[in-house]
C-alpha cells in the first residue's frame, strides 16, 4: 500500500476511533511521568473527557453516506453509528463510575492504567461495531477482551478479584476459539474474509454439503459470541466475575461489553448467514438464520429461565445483577429470534434502556458497596431514610429493569413482544416465557425494593454522593423516565437519522 | 362546549398534589393531611362537572383527546396507520360512571386516611399516584395506555400495603404484587398479539375489526385464538375481581392492609376487573363471550356461594367482609353470564354499589379499630352502647350489602338475577341461595359486634366523629340515593348498554 491510496481514503469516519486513540497514548505516556504523589483521578477526568469528545465527533458524523475505508474492512454506516452512540453514552457514564471509586485492595497503586485500559476496551468495541471484515471483527473482539480480562483483576490483593479475572480469562479464552473455529469453515469455503465477499459467494451456495458445515459454522460462532452477551450456554462465568471485578468494570461488562456483544452478533448473523439459502419457498430463498430460528429461540428460553430463577437465591447484590443481566441477555435474544422489520429498532432500543438503567443501579451499588465494604443485600436496609435520593433512583431503576410501565425498560420490553408476535409464526411460547420470567423476576427486584424502604436502617447515617456518581444517577434516572414516557424522541431519532438501517448490507 | 385536555387534567390533577407534598416539611402533619386531601378534589369537581354536564346534554365524544404518543416501526409503519399508539382519552357512559365512583371514593379514603399514623408524606405521595392510575384506567382509550395505568395503580399499592399495613403486611404486599403481576402479564400478552397482528390497540377501532370480516390487518387473527385470548382476558381479570379460585391474594389483603386503603382496594381496584371483562372481553370479542356465557354464570354463583358460606365461619370481621367481597362479585358474574340487558346492567350497578357499600363498611372497620385495636368479631361486641352512631350506620352498611330494598344492594342484585332467570332458570334458583347466606353471614357478624356482651369492656371508646362524619354521609347518602332513584345510574349507562348488546347481537 503505498502513500498515495493510504491518503485517499476518507480518514474523517474514522475520527471517534482517532480520538479515544490519542486519549489512549495521551494517558499512557502521562501516567508514566507524572509523579507518584499525584492524585490519578485528573487521568480519569481527562479520559473522560476524550469521550465525551468521541462521542460529540461521533454525532457531527450521523448522516454522513455510508463509506467504507481500507478495503472495505472498517465501514461506516448508520448500523455503526447508532450502535457507537449506545457504546459511547455507556463508557463515559462508567467513566465517571470508575473516577469516583475507591478501593483499597491494591487498585490504588494502578488506578491510572485502569482509565486507558478501560479506553482501550472501548476502543474495541467501536471497531466491532464498525468492521466489515471478519479480520477487523475479531481484532475488535479481542482488544475488548484483554484489557477486560485485566480490568476484573485490578484489586490485586483481593482473592474474589483475582478468581474472576483467571475465570474471565479461561472463559473468555475457550469462547474465542471456539467463535474462531467456527469463521475458520466460513473462510474456508467463502474464500475471503470479507463480509460483503462471504455473502455474495453464499448467496450462490447450492452445494448441502457446504451448507450444512455452514449450519455447524453458525451453531460455534454463536456460542462462542454468547460469552459476550453472558447468555446460555457461556453464562456460568458472569456471577463469579460481577462479584469479583471492580464495581465500573462489573458496570462495564454489564452494559456496554454486552453491548458490544449483540452489535457483534448482529453483524456475522446477518451479514453472513442471512444470505446462505437452505431451502426455497415460493421462488425465494430461505436463509440459514431463519432455519435457525428455533435454536436460537431454544437459548433465548433458557437463558431467561436460568437468569431468572437462580438470581432469586442471591444475596449478594452484585451477583444478582449477574443473573439479572443473563437474564436481560435473554429478553433481547427473543427479539434476535424473531426477525421482523422492527427487530434492530428493539434491540437498538431495549440496549439503550438497558444501558441506562443498569448503569444507574451500579452507580448506586457502587456507593453502597463501598460504604460497607460488603456486598450483602442488606445493606439497602433502610436506604430510604440515609438518603431519599438513591432509594428513589434505585427504585426507578428496579421498576425499568422490572419492565413497569412508565419506565425505558417496559416499552423495550413492548418493543420486542411486538416483533416477536407480528411474524407469520408467532413466537407464542417464547413471548410467554419472557412474560411469565419477568414476573418471576419482580420476587428479586422487589426485595431490594423491601429492603429500601420497608426495613430500618442499621445506622442513620447520612450518605454522601461524590459528584461524578450523582451526575451518573440523575442522567441515567432523567433517561429511564424520559424515554419510558417519551419513547418516541428516541424512536423518531433512530427513524430519522438511521432510515431502518437500509444500508446495513450495502 | 370544549374540553381539550379536560381528561388529562381530571386524571393528572393530583400530580400537583404530589409535586406539593414533595416540599412540605416531614414533621407538618396536619398540614400534610390537609393537602392530601385538597389534592383529591380537583378531580372530583372536574369528574361531577363531566357528570352534570353530561346530565345536561353535552356529548361525552367531546371530552375525547388523542395526540400522536409513540410510533413503532418507522415511517413505513406510519404511512400505513399502523403501530400508531396514540395518547388517547376518553369516557363512555359506563367510564363516566367509574370515573365520579373513583373520585368520590379517593377523597373519602383520604380523609379516613387521617387515622394513618406514621410517614403521612410518603403515604399521602403514593396515594395520589395510585389516584392517577385508577382515574386513567377508566379514561384510556387504547390497550396499551390502559395497561400504563393499570399497572401504576399496582406499583403504589404494592409500597402501601407493605409499608402502612399490618402484622404480615410484606406478605401481603408479595402475594398482591405477584398474583396481580401474573394477571397483567397474562394481559401483557393479550395486549401486545391484538396490537402486533392488528397493528392498532385503540379499542373502537379492535372492536371493529375483529368484528368485521376480511378487515385489514397485519397478520391473521384466526377464530380460535380470538377464543384463547378471550379466555385470558378471563383469567387477567378473574385474578383482579377476583373469580374463584383466584382469590386467595385479596383475602390476605384484605385483612392487612390499612382500612383506608381497603377502602380504594375493594371499591375501586377490584372493579377494573369487571369493568375489563366489560369494555375488552365483551367489547371485543362479543361472539366468543356469548359462548363462554353459562362458564360466566356457573363461576359467578360459585362465587356467590363459596364466598358466602365461608364468610359465614369466620371469626375476623374484616375476614367475613373480604369474602362477601368474592360473593358480590360473584352477582357481577351471574349479570355477565345472563348476557341479557337486565343482566348486564345488573352487573354494572353491583359494581358501583359494592364499591361504595365496601367503602362505607371498610371505612367502619377502621373507624372500629382505631378506638379498640381489634377487629376479631370475639373480642368485640355491646359496641351499640359506646358507639350507638358508629353501630347504627354499620347495620345499615350491612343492610345494603343484603339488599335490602330501598337502597343500592338491592337494585343491582334484583337485576341480575331477573337476567339470569330469564336464560339459566335452574342455575339462578341455584345462586338464589346465596342471597339468603348473605343475610345469615352479615346480620350474624354485624349483630356479634353491636349487641352481645363485651368481652373487653372498652373505657371511653367515642363515637363517629368530626372528619369521621363525611365519609359516613356521603356514602350512605349514595347508597340509598342509588336505591331509589336508580336512574342517576342506568342514565349514562344506556348508551354503553347499547353498543354493548348490539354487540352481543341481542
Amino acid at each position: 500500500m503505498d502513500l498515495e491510496t493510504l491518503l485517499s481514503f476518507d480518514w474523517g469516519t474514522m475520527t471517534p476511533e482517532f480520538i479515544i486513540l490519542g486519549f489512549i497514548a495521551i494517558l499512557s505516556v502521562a501516567d508514566l511521568f507524572m509523579p507518584k504523589h499525584v492524585d490519578r483521578k485528573i487521568l480519569g477526568w481527562v479520559g473522560f473527557a476524550g469521550v465525551v469528545l468521541a462521542l460529540a465527533s461521533l454525532v457531527s458524523l450521523i448522516g454522513t453516506d455510508t463509506t467504507s475505508i481500507l478495503y472495505d474492512t472498517f465501514r461506516l454506516d448508520s448500523f455503526a453509528i447508532a450502535f457507537k452512540l449506545i457504546l459511547l453514552l455507556g463508557a463515559a457514564l462508567v467513566m465517571l463510575l470508575a473516577i469516583d471509586y475507591k478501593h483499597n485492595d491494591g487498585l490504588e497503586d494502578n488506578k491510572g492504567e485502569f482509565f486507558y485500559l478501560f479506553l482501550s476496551a472501548v476502543l474495541g468495541t467501536m471497531f466491532m461495531a464498525s468492521s466489515g471484515d471478519l479480520i477487523t471483527l475479531f481484532v475488535g473482539l479481542e482488544l475488548l477482551s484483554i484489557p477486560s480480562y485485566i480490568l476484573a483483576g485490578m484489586r490485586k490483593r483481593n482473592m474474589k478479584s483475582n478468581e474472576s479475572a483467571m475465570k474471565y480469562v479461561l472463559n473468555g479464552g475457550i469462547s474465542s476459539a471456539i467463535t474462531l473455529f467456527g469463521m475458520s469453515y466460513v473462510f474456508g469455503i467463502a474464500g475471503t474474509t470479507n463480509l460483503k465477499g462471504i455473502a455474495t459467494v453464499f448467496g450462490g451456495l447450492t452445494d448441502p454439503q457446504h451448507i450444512y458445515i455452514l449450519g455447524l459454522a453458525f451453531f460455534m460462532i454463536f456460542v462462542g459470541l454468547s460469552f459476550k452477551l453472558a447468555s446460555a450456554p457461556f453464562h456460568m462465568w458472569a456471577p463469579d466475575v460481577y462479584e469479583g471485578a471492580p464495581t465500573p468494570v462489573t458496570a462495564f461488562l454489564g452494559a456496554v461489553s454486552k453491548t458490544a456483544g449483540f452489535v457483534i452478533i448482529l453483524r456475522i448473523l446477518l451479514s453472513i448467514f442471512g444470505y446462505v439459502p437452505v431451502a426455497q419457498e415460493d421462488g425465494q430463498p430461505i436463509p440459514l438464520l431463519f432455519a435457525m430460528q428455533d435454536y436460537i429461540a431454544f437459548l433465548a428460553g433458557a437463558t431467561m429461565i436460568i437468569g431468572n430463577v437462580i438470581a432469586l437465591r442471591q444475596r449478594n447484590i452484585k451477583r444478582l445483577f449477574a443473573y439479572s443481566s443473563i437474564a436481560h441477555a435473554g429478553y433481547i435474544l427473543v427479539a434476535l429470534t424473531a426477525m421482523s422489520f422492527i427487530t434492530f429498532d428493539a434491540i437498538w432500543f431495549y440496549l439503550l434502556a438497558y444501558v441506562l438503567m443498569n448503569l444507574g443501579a451500579f452507580a448506586i451499588i457502587q456507593v453502597i458497596t463501598m460504604k460497607n465494604g460488603s456486598e450483602d443485600i442488606s445493606h439497602f436496609a433502610g436506604l430510604y431514610r440515609r438518603s431519599p435520593l438513591l432509594a428513589v433512583g434505585m427504585g426507578i431503576f428496579i421498576l425499568s429493569l422490572a419492565g413497569i410501565p412508565g419506565t425505558a425498560g417496559f416499552i423495550g420490553k413492548l418493543n420486542i413482544f411486538m416483533g416477536a408476535l407480528m411474524v407469520d409464526q408467532a413466537h407464542y411460547v417464547l413471548v410467554s416465557i419472557m412474560i411469565a420470567t419477568t414476573v418471576v423476576s419482580y420476587f428479586y427486584y422487589f426485595g431490594i425494593m423491601t429492603q429500601m424502604f420497608f426495613r430500618p436502617a442499621s445506622s442513620e447515617e447520612k450518605i454522601q454522593l461524590p459528584m461524578g456518581t450523582l451526575v451518573v444517577i440523575l442522567v441515567t434516572a432523567v433517561g429511564t423516565i424520559l424515554f419510558g414516557i417519551m419513547p418516541n424522541l428516541a424512536i423518531d431519532f433512530l427513524h430519522t437519522n438511521f432510515n431502518q438501517f437500509m444500508d446495513f448490507m450495502r | 362546549m370544549e374540553f381539550n385536555y379536560f381528561l388529562s387534567l381530571l386524571v393528572f390533577s393530583p400530580l400537583l398534589g404530589i409535586l406539593l407534598l414533595a416540599f412540605m416539611p416531614k414533621t407538618n402533619e396536619s398540614g400534610i393531611k390537609m393537602l392530601g386531601v385538597l389534592a383529591t378534589l380537583p378531580s372530583l369537581v372536574l369528574a361531577l362537572l363531566a357528570y352534570f354536564s353530561y346530565r345536561g346534554g353535552s356529548d361525552l365524544a367531546n371530552f375525547s383527546e388523542k395526540f400522536r404518543w409513540i410510533q413503532f416501526g418507522g415511517q413505513g409503519a406510519e404511512q400505513s396507520g399502523m403501530f400508531t399508539v396514540n395518547y388517547e382519552l376518553g369516557i363512555d357512559g359506563f367510564g363516566l360512571v367509574m370515573v365520579v365512583l373513583t373520585a368520590v371514593i379517593a377523597t373519602l379514603a383520604a380523609i379516613a386516611s387521617f387515622h394513618i399514623k406514621k410517614e403521612w408524606k410518603g403515604y399521602y405521595m403514593l396515594f395520589l399516584l395510585l389516584e392517577i392510575g385508577m382515574l386513567g384506567v377508566f379514561t384510556a382509550q387504547n390497550l396499551i395506555l390502559f395497561f400504563l395505568f393499570f399497572e401504576i395503580t399496582l406499583i403504589p399499592m404494592f409500597f402501601l400495603i407493605g409499608k402502612w399495613g399490618y402484622y404480615e403486611k410484606e406478605k401481603a404486599a408479595y402475594s398482591f404484587l405477584i398474583y396481580n403481576g401474573l394477571g397483567s402479564a397474562v394481559l401483557l400478552i393479550v395486549i401486545m398479539v391484538l396490537f402486533s397482528r392488528t397493528g392498532t390497540s385503540n379499542i373502537d377501532m379492535l372492536r371493529v375489526i375483529l368484528n368485521t370480516e376480511n378487515a385489514p390487518m397485519f397478520a391473521p387473527i384466526s377464530e380460535s385464538l380470538k377464543m384463547g385470548l378471550l379466555v385470558a382476558l378471563l383469567v387477567a381479570f378473574g385474578v383482579k375481581l377476583p373469580i374463584f379460585p383466584l382469590h386467595s391474594w385479596m383475602l390476605r389483603v384484605h385483612v392487612e392492609a390499612p382500612p383506608s386503603i381497603v377502602m380504594i382496594h375493594s371499591g375501586i381496584l377490584l372493579k377494573i376487573g369487571a369493568f375489563g371483562l366489560i369494555r375488552f372481553g365483551m367489547g371485543i370479542f362479543p361472539e366468543q363471550f356469548a359462548d363462554l356465557a353459562v362458564l360466566l354464570a356457573v363461576l359467578g354463583v360459585i362465587n356467590l356461594l363459596y364466598g358466602a358460606f365461608l364468610a359465614f365461619i369466620q371469626t375476623d370481621f374484616k375476614m367475613v367482609l373480604a369474602y362477601s367481597s368474592i360473593s358480590h362479585m360473584g352477582i357481577v358474574l351471574i349479570g355477565l353470564g345472563a348476557l341479557n340487558e337486565a343482566g348486564i346492567q345488573g352487573a354494572i350497578f353491583q359494581v358501583v354499589s359494592h364499591g361504595l357499600i365496601s367503602a362505607l363498611l371498610f371505612f367502619l372497620v377502621g373507624v372500629l379499630y382505631e378506638r379498640t385495636h381489634t377487629t376479631t368479631l370475639a373480642n368485640l361486641g355491646g359496641m351499640a352502647k359506646g358507639m350507638p352512631l358508629a353501630s347504627g350506620f354499620l347495620l345499615a352498611g350491612a343492610m345494603a350489602s343484603l339488599g335490602l330494598p330501598g337502597m343500592s344492594g338491592f337494585v343491582s342484585e334484583f337485576m341480575a338475577f331477573l337476567g339470569l332467570f330469564e336464560e339459566m332458570p335452574v342455575l339462578a334458583a341455584v345462586g338464589a341461595l346465596g342471597i339468603i347466606m348473605t343475610a345469615v353471614y352479615l346480620l350474624r357478624a354485624v349483630l356479634a359486634i353491636t349487641y352481645g356482651k363485651a368481652e373487653r369492656e372498652f373505657v371511653g371508646v367515642s363515637d363517629i366523629r368530626s372528619f369521621e362524619w363525611a365519609p359516613v354521609l356521603v356514602l350512605i347518602g349514595l347508597i340509598v340515593l342509588i336505591g331509589v332513584y336508580p336512574a342517576v345510574l342506568s342514565e349514562p349507562l344506556q348508551a354503553t348498554l347499547e353498543t354493548i348488546l348490539m354487540g352481543i347481537g341481542g
